[in-house]
This record gives structure tokens, C-alpha cells and sequence, in this order.
């Protein structure tokens, strides 16, 4: 049993029908549901579109340079779909899966069905995740996650705050700005990234560097690559940076991570500088890597002389504090990341920060496997074409767990509710 | 190779780390200090106990610290100004932590030196405007690091032990504060 009908769950279904072996791929919604219903319109994948392959699918159009738009990726995942003739069921909410004797009961709203086997392919972002002190933001002030925002004509016009420099809080502060509001921008730790590095996407060189490939049982501190912020990039037909030096130069005002809320005023960390510090020096580092890596493989011919970058500036006095009764913030935007939902997970697997434990995707409990999580077997895994290595290995595990299992009762016996 | 030796104990504090992962409620410590009014604008502070591993727990000694302020405020300035105390608690900080850091990373140290400044406008303090903050608009830290490492490499250490340190997190970051009678 596959949940999940994105990208991971069909890669899934794609290597368990190449092995023969019989599934069902449970969808709460449509093909793709999540990216056709909770991402903001502009939305456009990280990855070029050279890189957006799935098993046995390459780009094959005529901009392998560009990124491709939410309706662009709903339209390769569900050809992936076709062409791997997945057996999806549309329209079925899982609702619990619970440990039997010999395999997993799944339940649905539609019934209940028995497996031997389950890949958990629900995704990573399934809810926002928004910090406690949300609750003491002043109601006169508007709170939206990135699963509620569209685009900038639906906010009431003012100011805006926006909470998190991720891919994500950039892209939505950038876009605020350029509608002509006054953007406030929170920023903890991130990741800076250029688009292009060299002449060519930084995501280039961190597949031909091999960066990407890295296994998840060689990172030095797995825990914290795993809940490390998306990198500051952005998908346009331009290629243009989008860091913290180009935000400012749009006039988005940029404060420290937001620590709470007293009094009605929100509270700014005075730690900026050094966020800003950790980011460039971990830039110039993979940067450095870069280099070394194009120099000892001999491929400096093939790229622009190294480059780089102007160190982020630190404004002249952030802000530590902003009156939220005071009308100057009208919408609150919390890009503060995304949590996998496991409530219908009826396994004791899930910690106690709600994390899976897995080990390379093969969870916990015998028979149950998971995919399409960041850093699941290697830095790759959460983005499109990394799903292809990932969901081999783990289906290759499956297959040696079920062959060391003889078949027991646990057939498909599917009951109406 | 000569092993690095900055003279802390890395490998107890990385056990700790593995042990405390699974025993939140031993990481939790209660740190105390108790202060006596001696006249005028002078105190003596007093630190020796505190509460951490699930017990309590004692310094080999106890610490006494005298705070006064300087003449220019019309005191007899027999110990420093307690806002000052913050600024010895920040750099004591974030060097503790460059030295761990280097261990860790196996650069060896062979001067690690600061100065601490702290801009303050006592015209909060006086209540001479309302606006002006009564603690520090601004404190900026230098250090001067002599070490086996590239200068990348000693800015990511000073860069890491400010993302570690308990005070430079205490004093960027609001915190809840209780004061009342006993």
C-alpha cells in the first residue's frame, strides 16, 4: 500500500510494478493534489527543468534552462502517472493505519483494507508550522500561511510582515514588495544561495559536485541537515538571486528572527549580524567546495571564472521591536516552515517533535517504509529528481522484506464500511 | 600530527549531548545567585549553588561580586556597574565558546583576546525622555583570535559561538522575567 499519489508515492509505484509486486496507491485528492491546491500562484519548482525528471521521464522541452510553473509540474506528475500506469485510487482519505500481525490495517473513508507492506508518501508539508506566540498577535491583524496566500491582490493593502527567510519567506516578501506594499521581512537562520554560480544554476553544480548524491548516513549532523530551511532561490524565466542583499534593495526592511510578542509589540532578535555571518560563511564555503571540486576534476574550462559575493549587509539599526497594535502591519505572513501530518499514523514510530523515525526511509516498525522526506537516504531526496535513487533503494528494501516473509492472511480483503 | 589541545573536554561535553538527547528533564538547570544591600548604590552578590543533572549541585567556591557605580554618579564606586556585569558575562561567553568550537573542529588556539563595548544612554535610566531605552542600544564584541586556522575558518568559529551562547542568546532575545517578593 503507497499513501500518497505525488511525485514520491508513483516513483514508488513505478519500482514496486517493475519488481511485479501488487499495489494500491491511496490519494486524499487527485494526482499531484498538493501542488495543485496549496501553493500560491506565482510558485515555480527550484529545480531547472533539465533537472525535473522522474524514473524513465526527462524534459524533453525547449527550455531546460527555465523552472517550471504549478501547472506545468500537476502536468508531469500526472503524466508520470499515465505513463507508469500507477494504480491510483482518487478520492480516498487514509484515516488510520495500524499495526496487524502480519502486516498493516489501512483505513479509509472508503474501507478498509489489509497490506503486508506500507509506503508512507504523504509528504513533508503537510501543515504550516506557526510559533505559539501567533496566538497573542492582535486580531486587527491578519494571519496567513503560505497554504492560505494566492497572491498579493488578495491582501488588504498596508504593511506586511513576513516571518521566515526560506525560499518560500523571500519569494512571498519580494512579491509583496513589488505590489507596492511596505514589506517588514523576520530573518533566523537561512540558507543563502546565487541562482547561477559560474555561469551555471547552482543546482548544477551541486548534482555534478556530487553534493546532492551525499548519503544521509555520511552528513555530519543528520538531525540538523534534515530541518535545515529551504535555500533562498527562486525560479524565474530571468535566473536572477534572490538573497537578503536583493531584498533590501527592493526595500523590504529586513529585523531578526521574531522571538514573541509583549505588550501587543513584536519582538525582534538583536542576533541579525550573526545569522547574516553563519549564511555568507556557509555560502563562501560551498562555494570553495565548488571550485575545488571543478579543479580536481578538471572541469574549469567548461565554466566562468569563480566568483564571489558581496557579504550581506547589515542594516544601520534593525529593528528589535514593532508596534503590532499600531496599524503599520496589517497582514502578518508566517513562512516559518511545514510539518509531515502523521495523526492517522496509529504506530508508535512518530517522536516526539513528530518526526518519523526512519532510517534511510525504512521506518521503525517492520514493513513500514517512508519517502519523499528532506535528507531521507541523500541531500536530494526532497526535491523532484531525487526521488528516482531514493525510491529504488527503499522499494529494493521492501522487496527483500517481503520475500524473507512468507504471505500470511494479511491479502487484500477490502470490507464497505 | 600533535593532537590539539585547547585545554577543554569536548568528548564529555559531546557524551553529555548524546545522554541529554534522551533525558530532556536532566538538561534542565536552574542557575542562582543571591544579592545583599550594603548601603547607598553597593550590593554584594553571592553565587555558589545551583540545580542541574536532576540534583543540586555546588561550585568548588563561592563567588562574591561587588557592584557599585563610579563616581561620575555620585557613588563610591567600590565594584563595578551591574550593567557591566552583562558585558563580563558575554565575553566570558562567547569565549568559552570559541574554545570549545576550536577544539571540536581541531584548530589549536594560541590567543583569543576581546573587547567588549556596550553604548548606553542614561538618559533612560534618569528619566530624562521616555524614548530612550533604560539598558544598552548597542553592544559590539572584537575579538583578536591567534590560531592554526584560515581567517574563514576563525570567523565561522566566532560566528558559531555566538549561535551557541547562552548570554548572547539572553541578551538578544526577550525573556520572561518574575520579580517579586519573597
Amino acid at each position: 500500500m503507497v499513501i500518497g499519489a505525488g511525485h514520491a508515492g508513483l516513483a514508488a509505484s513505478h519500482f514496486l510494478s517493475g519488481r511485479g509486486i501488487d499495489h494500491v496507491v491511496l490519494e486524499r485528492g487527485e494526482v499531484a493534489n498538493s501542488w495543485r491546491r496549496e501553493r500560491w500562484d506565482s510558485l515555480r519548482l527550484l529545480t531547472p527543468n533539465w533537472q525535473s525528471r522522474l524514473p524513465g521521464l526527462r524534459y524533453e522541452g525547449l527550455d531546460p534552462d527555465g523552472y517550471m510553473t504549478m501547472g506545468e509540474v500537476v502536468g508531469l506528475i500526472a503524466r508520470f502517472a499515465a505513463v507508469c500506469r500507477a494504480p491510483v485510487e482518487t478520492g480516498t482519505n487514509v484515516t488510520a493505519v495500524r499495526r496487524t500481525d502480519d502486516g498493516y490495517r489501512v483505513t479509509t473513508d472508503l474501507g478498509e483494507i489489509g497490506c503486508r507492506a506500507v509506503v508512507i508518501a504523504s509528504g513533508a508539508f503537510n501543515r504550516p508550522s506557526v510559533p505559539e506566540f501567533g496566538a497573542a498577535v492582535p486580531p486587527g491583524v491578519e494571519q496567513l500561511t503560505p497554504f492560505d496566500y494566492r497572491e498579493p491582490a488578495r491582501l488588504p493593502d498596508g504593511g506586511v510582515l513576513v516571518v521566515g527567510a526560506s525560499a518560500t519567506g523571500v519569494q512571498l516578501a519580494a512579491e509583496l514588495r513589488r505590489s507596492g506594499r511596505p514589506v517588514t521581512l523576520a530573518v533566523g537562520e537561512h540558507v543563502r544561495l546565487p541562482r547561477t554560480y559560474r555561469g551555471r544554476d547552482v543546482l548544477w553544480w551541486m548534482e555534478e559536485s556530487g553534493m546532492w548524491d551525499q548519503r544521509h548516513d555520511e552528513v555530519d549532523d543528520l538531525t540538523r541537515a534534515r530541518r535545515l530551511p529551504s535555500p533562498q532561490l527562486v525560479g524565474t524565466p530571468e535566473r536572477t538571486t534572490l538573497d537578503l542583499n536583493a531584498l533590501a534593495a527592493l526595500g523590504v526592511e529586513l529585523v531578526g528572527r521574531w522571538a514573541g510578542v509583549r505588550d501587543g509589540e513584536a519582538l525582534f532578535s538583536g542576533g541579525l549580524r550573526n545569522v547574516f555571518s553563519l549564511a555568507d560563511l556557509k555560502m563562501g564555503r560551498l562555494l570553495a567546495t565548488f571550485d575545488e571540486w571543478a579543479r580536481t576534476h578538471g572541469r574549469d574550462a567548461e565554466v566562468d571564472a569563480p566568483e564571489r559575493f558581496a557579504a550581506t549587509r547589515v542594516p544601520a539599526s534593525p529593528r528589535l521591536r514593532l508596534d503590532l497594535a499600531s496599524g503599520e502591519i496589517r497582514v502578518v505572513v508566517w513562512a516559518t516552515g511545514f510539518r509531515p501530518d502523521y495523526g492517522w499514523l496509529k504506530v508508535p514510530v512518530v517522536d516526539q517533535k513528530g518526526r518519523l523515525r526512519h532510517d534511510g526511509g525504512v521506518v521503525d516498525s517492520p514493513g513500514l517504509y517512508a519517502l519523499g522526506l528532506p535528507v531521507l537516504r541523500r541531500r536530494k531526496s526532497t526535491f523532484i529528481h531525487g526521488i528516482e535513487d531514493d525510491a529504488r533503494d527503499v522499494v529494493d528494501h521492501l522487496a527483500r522484506y517481503l520475500a524473507t516473509r512468507p504471505v500470511g492472511a494479511a491479502r487484500g480483503a477490502a470490507s464497505a464500511p | 600530527m600533535i593532537a590539539v589541545d585547547n585545554g577543554v573536554n569536548v568528548q564529555a561535553l559531546l557524551d553529555a549531548r548524546d545522554v541529554l538527547t534522551g533525558a530532556p528533564e536532566a538538561a534542565q538547570f536552574t542557575w542562582r545567585a543571591s544579592a545583599k544591600w550594603e548601603n547607598g548604590v553597593r550590593s554584594t552578590t553571592t553565587v555558589r549553588d545551583f540545580f542541574g543533572l536532576g540534583q543540586e549541585q555546588s561550585h568548588k567556591t563561592e563567588s562574591v561580586f561587588s557592584a557599585d557605580h563610579p563616581a561620575v554618579f555620585a557613588a563610591e564606586d567600590n565594584g563595578i556597574t551591574p550593567i557591566e556585569y552583562l558585558l563580563v558575562g558575554l565575553a566570558s561567553c562567547l569565549t568559552a565558546g570559541v574554545a570549545s568550537v576550536a577544539q571540536n573542529r581541531g584548530i589549536q588556539l594560541r590567543s583569543v583576546e576581546s573587547t567588549v563595548e556596550g553604548k548606553h544612554d542614561i538618559r533612560g535610566i534618569l528619566g530624562v525622555d521616555s524614548d530612550v531605552r533604560n539598558g544598552y542600544t548597542d553592544i559590539t564584541v572584537k575579538f583578536a583570535i591567534d590560531a592554526d586556522a584560515s581567517k574563514e575558518d576563525i570567523e565561522a568559529l566566532v560566528a558559531q559561538s555566538q549561535k551557541r551562547s547562552a548570554v548572547f542568546d539572553a541578551l538578544t532575545n526577550p525573556t520572561n522575567v518574575t520579580v517579586e517578593l519573597a
